[in-house]
């Protein structure tokens, strides 16, 4: 309660700032615009729809971009935490690209596919499958032995071993990877859309901003915002909250 | 016999690679349904026995034979409770039991069995319940029933009351006394508590430290339910002890030994 009580108090202060300074015009409206337009902005795209089709067009191509990427990262992950080689020699190179902000492989999207929604997706993909794989790797190392030679003696091996204990085992580690590669894959489509062509959030952005609508920047710079905390918040933390206590994580 | 345990040795490598001698010469035969305790300090390998019988640790050399067949493997005719219950925090108490049945049951009759093991040691309200959701000793009761559940001949059980409060050790006590009497299972049971090995087992094997060998083999002949001779079992206690305080006095010279020359 107090925290909340600290927040809408600084919210506020903010809010009340941002209007009052706009209106005894403390700054150009062209460099920052008032709170009021860019929420007349805001109201104004929703009205006629082209809000919509961005998120619609945005939220699309993340979809796409971010199950590709949980599927190969899940899949490498299991291969790095199961062999020794493949960590000693594949494991450095997904390290290293992992921090290879993914933007920078827009240009060679661009020459593989063209400037169009599959360069997009390609450097979407590439923002999550690398974070991906290397939690699903730590969540496979970790498990317990315990685990393990609890089924053992009960007569699990193999396929069985992996699949019925390994896998669930590291499930905290799997939904880790899944919040953070859901983030870096978010990043990467705004800054992708920013460079290509539309509909969609980014696109949208750089569009505005090449017309001066600073309104409609700010605008969808919030809704860009909100979108990542919401997500992350309401729905991956909970899930890692509820995960973590159930697999007895808990510190 | 039933289980044999026939000149078993276990090194290990240290870091300077150097072997050192875990288990020498243990030699040990146990008769089919008979509970047997192995107490020792701690560092005798009397863990480490139990992990080569459950089929989970190589031995150096020597073997082991269950009903006249050696052992290289885990196999479901030998259940193991681990110090930790080691139950999976992602399933039901009751797919927990059933874990180790899916392969060879309908899941109604898996399901019944595991009830049935659930019931033995009174937890048939909790099966719907996740292993978080319990408290340690409830924790440590599944699993007993998880590895009676695929009806083992032999029961392996490494320090299984160990982390547990003194109240519901002794709680366990009495169930586990009951479960021996109605199944008939073989059980070896390792322990460092005196009294837990007295109170529960027909046979004692004392082991000594560094190298793991077997130095005493007692025979407890005390009637059960054990709690109405408390005299007889605090012989058996004090003879233990003085035997043991020798072992243990080793441990510590040369702990403080290592800690003077380091």
């Amino acid at each position: 309660m107090q925290t909340a009580i600290k927040r809408i108090i600084f919210f506020a202060a903010i809010i009340a700032f941002w209007e009052i300074g706009s209106r005894l015009e403390l700054w150009h409206p062209l460099i920052f615009p008032s709170l009021s337009s860019v929420f007349s902005a805001l109201v104004e795209g929703f009205q006629d729809k082209t809000l919509i089709y961005d998120l619609i067009a945005s939220f699309k191509r993340l979809a796409v971009g971010l199950a590709i990427s949980l599927i190969i990262g899940t899949l490498i992950g299991i291969l790095l935490g199961k062999s020794k080689t493949a960590d000693e020699t594949l494991g450095a190179v997904i390290l290293a690209l992992q921090s290879v902000p993914s933007i920078v492989w827009l240009p060679i999207a661009i020459m593989w596919f063209g400037l169009n929604e599959k360069a997009v997706i390609f450097v979407t993909i590439l923002g999550g499958t690398f974070v991906m794989a290397l939690n699903m790797r730590t969540g496979i190392k970790n498990v317990s032995p315990l685990y393990i030679k609890a089924a053992q003696t009960m007569g699990a091996n193999g396929i069985d071993l992996f699949t019925r204990v390994i896998f669930p085992a590291s499930i905290p580690y799997v939904v880790t990877g899944s919040r953070l590669a859901w983030a870096f894959a978010w990043r990467a489509l705004m800054a992708g859309e920013l460079l290509s062509t539309g509909p969609g959030l980014g696109y949208t952005l750089r569009y505005a901003s090449d017309f001066g609508r600073m309104d409609i920047v700010i605008g969808v710079m919030i809704i860009i915002g909100a979108i990542g905390m919401i997500v992350d918040q309401f729905i991956f933390q909970r899930i890692e909250k509820s995960v973590i206590r159930k697999w007895g994580l808990e510190s | 016999m039933f289980i044999e345990i026939n000149d078993v040795n276990k090194q290990y490598k240290d870091k300077e690679d150097r072997p050192i001698d875990v288990l020498k010469g243990i030699n040990l035969s146990i008769e089919k349904g008979q509970f047997v305790s192995i107490l020792g300090p701690s560092g005798c390998g009397k863990s480490t026995i139990l992990s080569i019988v459950a089929g989970l640790t190589k031995t150096t050399s020597g073997q082991i034979l269950i009903d006249g067949k050696s052992i290289t493997k885990p196999g479901k005719d030998r259940g193991m409770v681990f110090q930790q219950a080691a139950l999976f925090p992602w399933l039901t108490v009751m797919e927990n039991v059933t874990f180790p049945l899916k392969k060879e049951m309908k899941k109604k009759d898996a399901e019944e069995t595991a009830l049935k093991y659930l019931q033995m040691v009174q937890l048939g309200k909790y099966i719907s319940h996740y292993p978080h959701e319990l408290s340690g000793g409830m924790q440590q009761r599944v699993a007993i029933a998880r590895a009676l559940a695929m009806n083992p001949e032999t029961l392996l059980m490494d320090e299984p009351f160990g982390a547990l409060d003194e109240q519901t050790r002794s709680r366990l006590h009495g169930q586990l006394e009951n479960i021996w009497t109605e199944t008939k299972k073989t059980i070896l049971f390792v322990t460092h508590s005196i009294s837990e090995s007295i109170k529960l087992s027909d046979r004692i094997i004392v082991m000594g430290t560094k190298p793991g060998i077997i130095l005493q083999d007692i025979t407890v002949n005390i009637p059960r339910p054990r709690e109405e001779h408390k005299k007889e079992m605090l012989e058996i206690e004090d003879n233990i002890m003085k035997f043991l305080k020798k072992e243990i006095d080793k441990v510590v010279s040369e702990e403080l030994q290592y800690a003077n020359s380091h």
